[in-house]
C-alpha cells in the first residue's frame, strides 16, 4: 500500500488538471477531413441498421421475455439495460422487475443506429418491495388457497380451479416463495390407498398450478393420506375439509 | 372331498340365496350317493376347508393342571397351564376339554395317568397334557407330556423338559412351545403358531410407531421410536426384518413417506435407499429378495419393485391411478394381487410379478375394495370391502374360482387381515368395540379375540413364523 501524504497529494492533483488543460488545448488543432496520400475519395461506409422486439411484450413479475434483434453494418452491438454487449444477431432471455424499455445501439464505421423495445411487467398487487417474512408468512396464509376434492377422486373440481388461481397469482407476485403440496385425504379406505391418493391429489394441484405458468422448481408435494386431518368428526363436512391438497410454505 | 359348484352368481350373493341353494343341492346329493356326503354346509365351502382345515373333525384334548413341586411354583404353573389352554382353544384344530369334568387327581408324570379316567362319556378325551413344575429361584424346570389315552401303547406323544429363568415371559414362552409341540403332532406337521407375533401400529405414546406383540396379545412393546408417523409394517419372510413406511426429511428437508427397515436382529431400523415422491406399503417376495411397493418416484403413485436392499427399483404398473397394497401369492412368488382405482374406485387386481398381464379380480357387487392379503398356501385371498348397502368387512376368495365367504359382518369396520403362518387364523383391525383395535379370530370368523386395548392401533401383520 502508497502512502501519500497530504501535501504531496495536493501537488499530484494540481499536475493533474495542468495536463488535462494542456492536452484539451492541442486538440484545437485543425485535421484534415481525408488523409492527403489517399489520391481517390472512397464511398462513405453504409450505415448501420438495427431491429429489436421482445416476444412477449408482456409478462407478469417472475417470468421471462425473449428479446430478438438483427442488424447490418455494425461492429459493435450494445443492449441496455443489464444485457451488455452482443453478436450481430441473436436472442436472449430477460426477467426484469418492472417495466422497462431495452434499447440496441449498433455503432460501426458508418455511424449508429438504435431500437428499442418495451416489455411490461404487470403490475403486484402488493407492494413490490419485498415484505418482511412475518407479513409474508401473514398474506400467505390469507392468499394461498387449498384445493378441494371429491370423495375417492383427484381431479381438480370448478371451485379448486377458481382457488388455485388465486395461489398462483400470490406465487407470480413472490416468486422467491418455495411450496410443499401436502395431499390429505378423509378416514374412510385403507391406509395404504389412501397414501396413494393423497399422492395423486398433490400431483393434481401442482400440474395444474404448472399449467398456470408456475415453475415445477418451485413447488414439492408429500401424501399424508389420512394421517394428519385437519377435523376428526366422522360426518361428510369433515370429510371434506380432510380431502384436499394443502399449501405450506417450504424453505 | 371335491365337488364341483355350480352357479357362481349364487355362492357370492350373501347367505339367503347360498341357503336356497343349498337345500336344493343337497336334495339332489342325497338321491345320488344315499348321503356319503358330509352335510351340505361343508360341502358349499369345500374350497374353504381344505384352505384353512377348519371345519374338519376335531380330537379333544384335556390340560390337567400341571403341579407345582413346592408352593413357590404355584403361579408358574397355573401361568403355564392357562397359556396351553388359550393356545389350544385358540389353534382351531381341536376341541379342548372343559376342565369342570376332569378328575381331581391330575396326574403329575406318565406313571400316574390311568387312560380310562379320561375316556369316560363326558370327557371323552383322545389326547392329555399334564407335568410339574419345579423352581428355584435362578430357574424353573417345567416336564409336560402329552398322551394318546386312545393308544395302548405307552410312548408320549409330546415329552419336554423346559428349563429357564423363572420369568412370567419366559414361562409363557415355553407354554407356546408346548401348546405348538401338541398342534403340530395334531395337524400333521404343520407348525402351530402360538410362538408367533405380531407387528402393528400403535399411537398411545403419542405418534405412530411401529409395536410388536405375542400372537396372543402378550408383550405388547415399542420397536421404533421415531416421533414421526410409522405405518404399514410387513415381516420378511425370515422374520428377521420388518419394512415400513416411515416419514423421513430428505436432503432438501421436505418430509416424504419412505420405506424404512428394522431390523429384528439389530434391535434397530437400519438404513434404506431414499427415493423420489411419496413411497409406501412394502411388500415381500416371498423368497425375501424383493420388495414391492407404491411409489410417485415417476410422478404418479404406481407399483415398483426394488431388490431387498433397496437397489435397482423397477416400474412395474403404467396406470395413472393410484395403484398399492401389493401382496405376494406366498406359495409360487408369481402372482401379485394389488389394489387400484384405474377403474373409478379402489378395487383389486392381479397380475404377474413382472407387471404383465393385469386383470380385475372382478366380484359380483359394486363397492370399495382394499387390503388384499395372501394366505400361506397361496389358495386364497383376504381382503376388505364395503358394499355399497354395507360397512367394511372381511371377504376371503378363492381367485381361481372366485368363490367368495364373508367372515365378519354386523360388528363396526372390519379391515386389514393378515393371515397367520398356519392359514387358519387372521388379525385384523376392527371397531366393534368403538376404537379402532386389533384383533384375531380363526379364518371362519369364530373366535374373536381383542389383543389391544390402549390408544389406537392399526395395521397388524402376523410375523411369518
Amino acid at each position: 500500500m502508497t502512502v501519500v501524504s497530504r501535501p504531496l497529494y495536493r501537488a499530484l492533483l494540481v499536475a493533474g488538471l495542468v495536463a488535462t488543460v494542456f492536452t484539451a488545448g492541442c486538440k484545437k488543432k485543425p485535421v484534415p477531413a481525408n488523409p492527403p496520400h489517399e489520391a481517390a475519395p472512397a464511398p462513405a461506409p453504409a450505415q448501420p441498421t438495427v431491429t429489436l422486439s421482445a416476444d412477449p411484450t408482456s409478462i407478469s413479475k417472475g417470468d421471462s421475455s425473449t428479446l430478438s434483434w438483427t442488424s447490418t453494418n455494425a461492429t459493435q452491438l450494445t443492449i441496455a439495460p443489464e444485457v451488455g454487449t452482443v453478436t450481430a444477431e441473436g436472442t436472449t432471455k430477460v426477467t426484469p422487475s418492472d417495466s422497462t424499455t431495452y434499447t440496441i445501439t449498433a455503432s460501426g464505421p458508418g455511424g449508429s443506429a438504435n431500437a428499442t423495445t418495451r416489455v411490461t411487467v404487470s403490475a403486484p398487487t402488493p407492494p413490490v418491495e419485498p415484505a418482511p417474512s412475518a407479513d409474508v408468512d401473514s398474506l400467505f396464509t390469507k392468499e394461498v388457497q387449498d384445493a378441494y376434492f371429491d370423495f375417492n377422486k383427484a381431479d381438480i373440481r370448478p371451485d379448486a380451479r377458481a382457488a388455485l388461481a388465486k395461489t398462483a397469482d400470490f406465487l407470480r407476485n413472490y416468486p422467491q416463495i418455495r411450496v410443499t403440496i401436502e395431499g390429505h385425504c378423509d378416514e374412510r379406505g385403507s391406509t395404504e390407498y389412501n397414501l396413494a391418493l393423497g399422492d395423486r391429489r398433490a400431483g393434481a394441484v401442482k400440474q395444474y398450478l404448472v399449467s398456470l405458468g408456475l415453475s415445477a422448481d418451485r413447488i414439492s408435494t408429500v401424501s399424508f393420506g389420512k394421517e394428519k386431518p385437519f377435523c376428526t368428526q366422522s360426518n361428510e363436512a369433515c370429510w371434506q375439509q380432510n380431502r384436499r391438497g394443502h399449501f405450506v410454505r417450504a424453505q | 372331498m371335491k365337488l364341483a359348484m355350480p352357479g357362481r352368481t349364487v355362492r357370492v350373493k350373501g347367505e339367503a340365496r347360498v341357503m336356497v341353494h343349498r337345500s336344493r343341492y343337497i336334495g339332489v346329493c342325497i338321491l345320488l350317493f344315499c348321503g356319503l356326503f358330509l352335510p351340505g354346509r361343508v360341502a358349499a365351502q369345500a374350497w374353504f376347508t381344505s384352505g384353512t382345515g377348519l371345519g374338519v373333525e376335531k380330537p379333544r384334548v384335556a390340560v390337567a393342571d400341571f403341579a407345582p413341586r413346592a408352593d413357590n411354583a404355584k403361579s408358574h404353573s397355573q401361568l403355564f397351564t392357562q397359556v396351553v389352554r388359550d393356545d389350544l382353544q385358540f389353534s382351531g384344530i381341536l376341541d379342548l376339554v372343559s376342565p369342570s369334568f376332569y378328575p381331581t387327581q391330575a396326574p403329575t408324570v406318565p406313571s400316574e395317568l390311568r387312560n380310562l379316567d379320561w375316556t369316560t362319556p363326558q370327557i371323552n378325551a383322545n389326547l392329555v397334557a399334564f407335568g410339574n413344575l419345579t423352581e428355584s429361584t435362578s430357574e424353573v424346570v417345567i416336564s409336560a407330556w402329552a398322551y394318546d389315552v386312545r393308544s395302548s401303547s405307552n410312548q408320549a406323544v409330546v415329552g419336554k423338559v423346559y428349563r429357564g429363568t423363572p420369568t412370567d415371559a419366559q414361562v409363557r414362552k415355553f407354554a407356546h412351545q408346548f401348546a405348538d409341540e401338541i398342534i403340530s403332532r395334531l395337524s400333521g406337521g404343520l407348525p402351530g403358531i402360538a410362538s408367533t407375533q405380531i407387528a402393528f401400529v400403535s399411537s398411545r405414546t403419542g405418534t405412530k410407531e411401529i409395536w410388536v406383540m405375542d400372537y396372543d396379545g402378550a408383550n405388547q412393546h415399542p420397536l421404533t421410536s421415531l416421533h414421526t408417523i410409522s405405518l404399514t409394517p410387513r415381516w420378511s419372510p425370515d422374520a428377521s426384518r420388518i419394512a415400513f413406511t416411515c416419514f423421513e426429511a430428505g436432503p432438501t428437508r421436505v418430509v416424504s413417506p419412505q420405506i424404512c427397515m428394522y431390523s429384528v436382529d439389530a434391535n434397530k431400523v437400519v438404513s434404506f435407499p431414499r427415493f423420489r415422491g411419496s413411497n409406501s406399503a412394502p411388500a415381500w417376495s416371498p423368497d425375501g429378495s424383493q420388495i414391492m411397493f407404491s411409489s410417485s418416484m415417476g410422478g404418479n403413485p404406481e407399483l415398483y419393485d426394488v431388490d431387498a436392499n433397496g437397489s435397482r427399483p423397477k416400474r412395474l404398473t403404467y396406470f395413472n391411478a393410484a395403484s398399492t397394497s401389493p401382496t405376494w401369492n406366498p406359495k409360487t412368488g408369481q402372482s401379485v394381487v394389488f389394489v387400484s382405482d384405474r377403474g373409478g374406485i379402489p378395487k383389486l387386481y392381479m397380475m404377474n410379478a413382472d407387471g404383465t398381464n393385469t386383470g380385475e379380480l372382478e366380484l359380483p357387487d359394486k363397492g370399495y375394495l382394499i387390503d388384499p392379503a395372501w394366505s400361506p398356501n397361496g389358495q386364497m385371498v383376504a381382503f376388505s370391502w364395503r358394499r355399497p348397502d354395507g360397512n367394511f368387512d372381511i371377504y376371503i376368495m378363492e381367485p381361481t374360482s372366485r368363490d367368495i365367504r364373508q367372515i365378519t359382518r354386523d360388528s363396526g369396520k372390519n379391515e386389514r387381515p393378515s393371515w397367520a403362518p398356519d392359514g387358519r387364523h387372521i388379525v385384523f383391525e376392527s371397531t366393534r368395540n368403538g376404537q379402532r383395535q386389533i384383533w384375531t379370530m380363526l379364518a371362519d370368523g369364530s373366535q374373536a379375540h381383542q389383543l389391544t386395548m390402549n390408544g389406537h392401533n392399526e395395521s397388524p401383520n402376523w410375523s411369518p413364523k
